[in-house]
């Protein structure tokens, strides 16, 4: 029932939305809770476990019984808490976890069995047979336990990630945490006021108290100016802060979209990093329910909630509305609704020596046992003076006092403390490092109290930042503290709801006690108390109370269970924003891109890089039909192959060539200028790192290849070698790896193709193999290589990026006039295996220079990286596995990569395993298949035959054991 | 996590990867022998408390640096360039 | 003689405009890498202040002179952008050419930071982050040199081959930032 004239919505602002299909109207600045609750709708969901009818029992994020299905389609987003979603015109909400229409749901018939389903009862109950499990058992309690559901199609919705950064974070903008941010500004810090509500104001938004002189909504409204004058504070409203981590950084999950109909690139939620250098914590109190039988109907809501729908949404809950608590504060509900013109029943109070404020029936020492109405509440039942009442009411309002919001604190391992006095858990000073808590969430609760700890937190934290704190008046409030006495449950025949999101009872929590799970992590544990989307915020201060009278010990011997991060639950979609596609990976593109998928080339991924698989020409089919023809074309003409992918770094000073000495197992102080080298680099324990070629281009200047794989890798070591290990080198190093486009052109014709293209010609004579210099290419400065990886002659020439496209495109136009053009990476394969070239397939971090047969490269007159460690016992020797060739000669004639070698005769098991295939082609030159791998002792084995046996693929065959280069082993070819 | 480079300033930790105990810097001479070698590689202490690693500022300046913290309550204690420790090649 | 047609890292993919925000490309003469040989930073100063008018920068900041800044790029590194690097610089420093290795992007706008505090981690704020300050950090996953030009101006060196990522990025924070803009602006 909406009140005329109170609350902070816009009433020149209607709004419709839906809820089950049924159109309702409410305004701007409502809920869908507090609009429900204005059309006197007060079923709006089913619970957990039992399918019992409920109710909103509060009017903030720890919600746990109205939780709702906002929006339709992929878009659905469930287990939205309908006392956060404000309304929107069109918007659609839905209830959820109910069979059937939400007043018949169908599975309430779980509600007549609650002695089955208790504490535990999946553990005993569906122990067996284990077939079940997964076939009957799970789906079906999956069914009828739960929240709401996916949509299961791929979220549209848009979200966003950020970072922020301030001097002082302040969470929280009541009254505690709006002096706070004014203090903090005014003396010139940059300051973030986070709330989680769409206004700022805190409790003062639900309260009719005066600031000041006014109002305090006027109040808030007023400092809501002060703090835009300072210039100095970001005010991020419908912002959870949702965690504390180290050094400063907190998380922050903010609604940007989700209160308005879809607006286009609008982020529905921004998940973000907060840097502060400081923190004020203001998160206030949550008032607790009382546990008494049958307390869990629609109409039965927290005071202070009450309070908030008639202060805030000009809403009253009920028409008859009473009180149930246990301190003073509640008192101030009977009062606000009187004042609004509510009819008030009664206040019950559970202590004796309470006194009425007001006009109202007051009922002193007594207590609710038991309440009736079969889908909201109708009657209670009430033990006063040793004799029960009852009382028509269709809204009872109950109140066990307020817990301090000290989640935020507990994140970095911090344990709260118990404080008799407010009867509740406050955060243990220096909880989180660099951050106060304040007012209500560190158990101050009188408003002016509150006002005066937002300043001095403040100040607290001027003094970290090395800031001076401005005078700043605290205004005249509410000094009222009001008393509380202890009260956590109520005994009586029937059940009496703790955890309302989970479904969790008193007699769970005893009967937990009684089976000996007496820490409060097992109770929780085996009641799944605390664990629903509201994580225990409504339940656990009471659960823990029983446990303590269960297990005859102190709240504050018996402890809570841990606060983690997140605060609120958060959508997988905000914590993954920007991490998806291009976000999760950057694309790698190299200058030819444009070019080779203009031709069509299927493009694999190598690392970030994308590189052609093969060229299709007009008439193939199949990938292998392309890769045989480039094969040929290599070895018969001339092919085309973008290397840039490659790692190049550009190494000089005086001591470079002393620096490559002592990162490559081999010499190349002993390297010519303008020539090039072969190099073999080790890791510290003995194992290869990587290989390529280094170039000299100067006395004092190399240029170093790495693999595509490994360039990231071989930059982060050099820089350790050089500024840990050997900073006596004058040398100085950088990538050039995406200044060069650099291209093989390799084959017989290679040599003709380049000098169609040189400004002056090359020959055999002045680039002979392994020789390196500057070139001009069309004009360009370019860098020609003669290296090859494919065994034929060949060349890699490079110009600057920017003529790399230009220049791919001509290369391929003069190879294909060649009889030759573009290759793939399945042809470079085939090429480099045919050759025994080894890859990262072959040196993948478990292999030594010995094993790949390369001992003789770790040059016996110098130390350099991993030479001591390779010369490890048990690094080299027979009982190594050795580099060697493999060729099919069973009758299957196919070998596959990550098979494993054994003895023709043995058993194919792991005790008779003597090895494995790294790498496998089939080979047009040969027309056969061919591998690489390492075998046990292999090259003493040359000509033997072992068993390849693939047990994954289930693909077994005989093969000769051979020398790793098929190809050319004379290298003829190369130096032509 | 934070890491205050002494080049870039007070950084999240995604710039920087981690690549273990400071022993690395230690390198033993070629023929130190076989205990030392082993123990430069592998033998590392698991201390709950304070340490002192080398991480790499990859995603800022490429400085590698030491970092002492605790290993209890994450608070970095104190960030130095490799560099100065090991006291070379400076251009300045 | 045939000739080859030079392609800048982000052709075709800009100039973008989206609310307040532009991203455009720049396309220096030059850009060479600096990096002083041991104890020679301060000849290494001199000589660029000689030959191109700017000293070698501190961690963390630019200076420009004309069409050319040096910009500090790393432990020992800096970068000229702008003017081809005299060649006596070669004497005290390596000095390795640079110009093809990045996209260079340009974010100007009122809401230009807004953006990148969508992608890097860094603290932008203007008393942090001044005019000529620069820094080595992340756009997303993508190592880069952001240095503030302006106000309201970025200047975002990116390896090349990322442009097409790096351009993607930055387009769709500049969306989401301009749609907040427009819902906030809407009565």
């Amino acid at each position: 029932m909406r009140i005329e004239g109170k609350g902070l919505i816009d009433r020149a602002h209607p709004v419709r939305f839906r809820f089950d299909g049924v159109s309702y109207g409410g305004f701007e600045g409502d809920t869908v809770a507090s609009a429900l609750l204005a059309n006197g709708v007060r079923l709006m969901g089913r619970s957990f476990k039992y399918h019992r009818p409920r109710g909103v029992l509060t009017a903030g994020s720890e919600e746990p019984n109205a939780l709702m299905e906002i929006g339709t389609g992929a878009a659905r987003t469930p287990n939205v808490r309908a006392t956060m979603q404000e309304i929107y015109e069109g918007l659609e909400a839905r209830s959820q976890n109910r069979v059937g229409p939400l007043h018949r749901d169908l599975l309430s018939i779980n509600d007549l069995f609650p002695g089955v389903l208790g504490a535990g009862f999946y553990y005993k109950t569906f122990m067996w047979p284990r077939a079940f499990w997964e076939k009957l058992y799970e789906p079906v309690i999956r069914r009828a336990a739960g929240l709401g559901a996916l949509s299961g199609q791929p979220d549209p919705g848009r979200y966003e990630k950020a970072f922020a950064h301030c001097d002082l974070l302040v969470i929280g903008a009541g009254p505690t945490g709006l002096m706070a941010a004014l203090t903090a500004a005014r003396a010139g810090a940059d300051v973030i006021l986070a709330d989680e509500n769409a206004r700022l104001g805190g409790r003062l938004l639900s309260e009719t108290e005066e600031i000041g002189g006014k109002p305090s909504a006027l109040w808030v409204a007023d400092m809501l100016d002060l703090l835009r004058d300072t210039g100095n504070v970001r005010i991020m409203t419908r912002t959870t802060i949702t965690g504390a981590y180290d050094g400063g950084t907190y998380g922050a999950l903010e609604r940007v979209g989700q209160h308005r109909p879809e607006t286009p690139d609008l982020p529905l939620e921004c998940f973000w990093r907060i840097h502060a250098g400081q923190a004020v914590l203001a998160a206030g109190a949550l008032e607790r329910p009382l546990a008494f039988p049958m307390n869990d109907r629609p109409g039965i809501m927290l005071a202070g909630a009450v309070r908030t729908y008639l202060n805030r949404y000009g809403v009253a809950p009920g028409r008859n509305i009473t009180l149930f608590a246990c301190n003073d504060d509640a008192h101030r509900t009977a009062l606000d609704l009187i004042e609004a013109g509510i009819r008030v029943t009664a206040v019950i109070d559970s202590r004796a020596d309470a006194t009425a404020q007001g006009d109202y029936r007051l009922l002193a020492g007594a207590q609710v046992i038991h309440s009736k109405g079969r889908r909201a509440l109708r009657e209670i039942t009430v033990r006063h003076k040793g004799r029960q009442d009852t009382i028509l009411t269709d809204c009872l309002a109950m109140s066990g006092g307020w817990n301090p919001s000290v989640h935020l604190t507990c994140h970095m391992n911090a344990r709260p403390i118990w404080n008799d006095r407010i009867k509740g858990f406050v955060p243990a000073p220096g909880a989180v490092p660099g951050l106060t808590a304040a007012g209500a969430c560190a158990g101050i609760y009188a408003t002016h109290a509150c006002l005066t700890a937002g300043v001095d937190a403040a100040k607290t934290a001027l003094k970290a930042l090395g800031k001076s704190a401005p005078g700043v008046a605290v205004p005249a409030a509410s000094d009222q503290t009001g008393a509380v006495q202890a009260l956590w449950y109520v005994d009586g025949k029937g059940r009496a709801w703790l955890d309302f999101a989970n479904d969790v009872t008193t007699k769970d929590i005893r009967l937990a006690a009684r089976e000996n799970f007496r820490s409060v992590e097992h109770m929780k544990r085996y009641t799944t108390q605390g664990m629903a989307p509201d994580q225990g915020k409504n339940s656990n201060m009471a659960a823990l109370a029983l446990l303590a009278d269960a297990t005859g010990r102190g709240i504050a011997e018996t402890g809570t269970t841990t606060y983690r991060p997140p605060y609120v639950p958060v959508s997988i979609s905000a914590m993954a924003a920007g991490a998806g596609g291009k976000g999760f990976a950057p694309e790698r593109f190299t200058t030819s891109h444009a070019a080779t998928v203009a031709r069509g080339a299927p493009m694999i991924e190598a690392g970030l890089w994308y590189r052609p698989g093969y060229f299709p020409a007009r008439g193939e089919t199949t990938w292998r039909q392309s890769c045989d023809r480039e094969v040929a074309m290599v070895r018969d003409a001339v092919g085309i192959c973008d290397v840039s992918t490659l790692g190049k770094i550009d190494i000089q000073g005086p001591d470079a060539a002393a620096f490559l000495d002592f990162v490559y197992t081999n010499m190349f102080s002993t390297l010519k200028p303008g020539r090039v080298r072969y190099g073999l680099m080790l890791r510290e324990d003995g194992h290869v790192m990587d290989d390529g070629t280094t170039a000299r281009l100067s006395d004092t200047h190399f240029v170093m290849t790495t693999t595509t794989a490994a360039a990231g890798q071989v930059m982060t070591h050099l820089d350790f070698v050089h500024q840990a290990l050997r900073p006596d080198l004058d040398v100085r190093f950088i990538s050039v790896t995406e200044h060069w486009a650099q291209f093989a052109i390799a084959g017989p014709r290679s040599r003709d193709l380049l000098n169609s293209l040189l400004d002056s010609p090359i020959d055999g004579e002045s680039w002979p193999f392994m020789a390196c210099g500057p070139v001009s290419v069309h004009g360009v400065a370019g860098r020609l290589f003669r290296i090859s990886f494919s065994g034929e002659h060949a060349y890699e020439i490079a110009v600057p990026a920017r003529y790399g496209d230009a220049l791919f495109r001509d290369l391929v136009a003069r190879a294909e006039t060649l009889g030759g053009g573009p290759y793939g990476m399945e042809a470079l394969n085939v090429l480099r295996i045919e050759k025994g070239f080894i890859t990262h397939a072959e040196i993948h971090g478990r292999v030594t220079a010995f094993d790949i047969g390369m001992e003789r490269m770790i040059s016996p007159g110098k130390d350099c990286i991993g030479k001591t460690a390779s010369m490890r016992a048990g690094l080299t020797g027979p009982e190594r596995e050795q580099l060697v060739g493999l060729k099919p000669v069973g009758a299957v004639k196919q070998l596959t990569s990550g098979a494993h070698l054994f003895e023709p005769d043995a058993d194919p098991v792991r005790v008779n395993d003597l090895g494995y295939v790294t790498s496998v082609c089939f080979s047009p030159t040969f027309g056969t298949y061919l591998g690489l791998g390492f075998l046990k002792n292999g090259r003493a084995r040359h000509g033997d035959t072992v068993k390849h046996v693939d047990h994954l693929r289930g693909l077994e065959t005989l093969c000769e054991i051979c020398d790793p280069v098929f190809f050319d082993p004379e290298g003829a070819r190369v130096r032509g | 996590m934070r890491i205050t480079c002494p080049l870039c300033g007070d950084r999240d930790s995604r710039e920087f990867s981690i690549r273990g105990h400071e022993t690395y810097l230690d390198r033993p001479a070629p023929d130190a022998g076989e205990a030392a070698w082993d123990n430069y590689l592998h033998l590392r202490d698991n201390p709950a408390g304070e340490t002192a690693e080398l991480w790499y500022h990859g995603a800022g300046c490429a400085a590698w640096l030491r970092v002492r913290r605790n290993t209890l309550t994450h608070e970095v204690l104190k960030v130095d360039l490799v560099r100065d420790l090991t006291g070379g090649d400076h251009a300045d | 003689m045939a000739r080859l047609i030079a392609k800048s890292a982000a052709s075709g993919l800009l100039p973008i405009e989206i609310g307040t925000v532009t991203l455009t490309e720049e396309t220096p003469a030059a850009i060479t890498a600096l990096m002083p040989f041991a104890g020679k930073l301060r000849a290494l100063s001199a000589a660029l202040k000689a030959a191109h008018g700017v000293p070698f920068p501190g961690p963390n900041r630019s200076s420009a002179k004309g069409g050319t800044r040096v910009c500090w790029s790393g432990l020992d590194q800096a970068f000229l952008i702008g003017d081809p690097a005299q060649a006596d610089l070669a004497d005290h420093a390596a000095v390795v050419d640079q110009t093809d290795a990045w996209a260079v992007l340009h974010l100007e706008g009122k809401d230009a930071a807004e953006v990148l505090a969508r992608l890097t981690p860094i603290n932008l704020g203007r008393e942090h982050f001044k005019r000529g300050h620069a820094a080595r950090s992340l756009i997303g996953h993508m190592t880069a040199l952001i240095i503030r030009t302006g106000a309201q101006g970025f200047t975002i060196l990116i390896f090349r081959s990322m442009a097409a990522t790096a351009i993607h990025e930055l387009d769709v924070a500049m969306r989401g930032v301009a749609a907040r803009a427009a819902v906030q602006s809407s009565p």
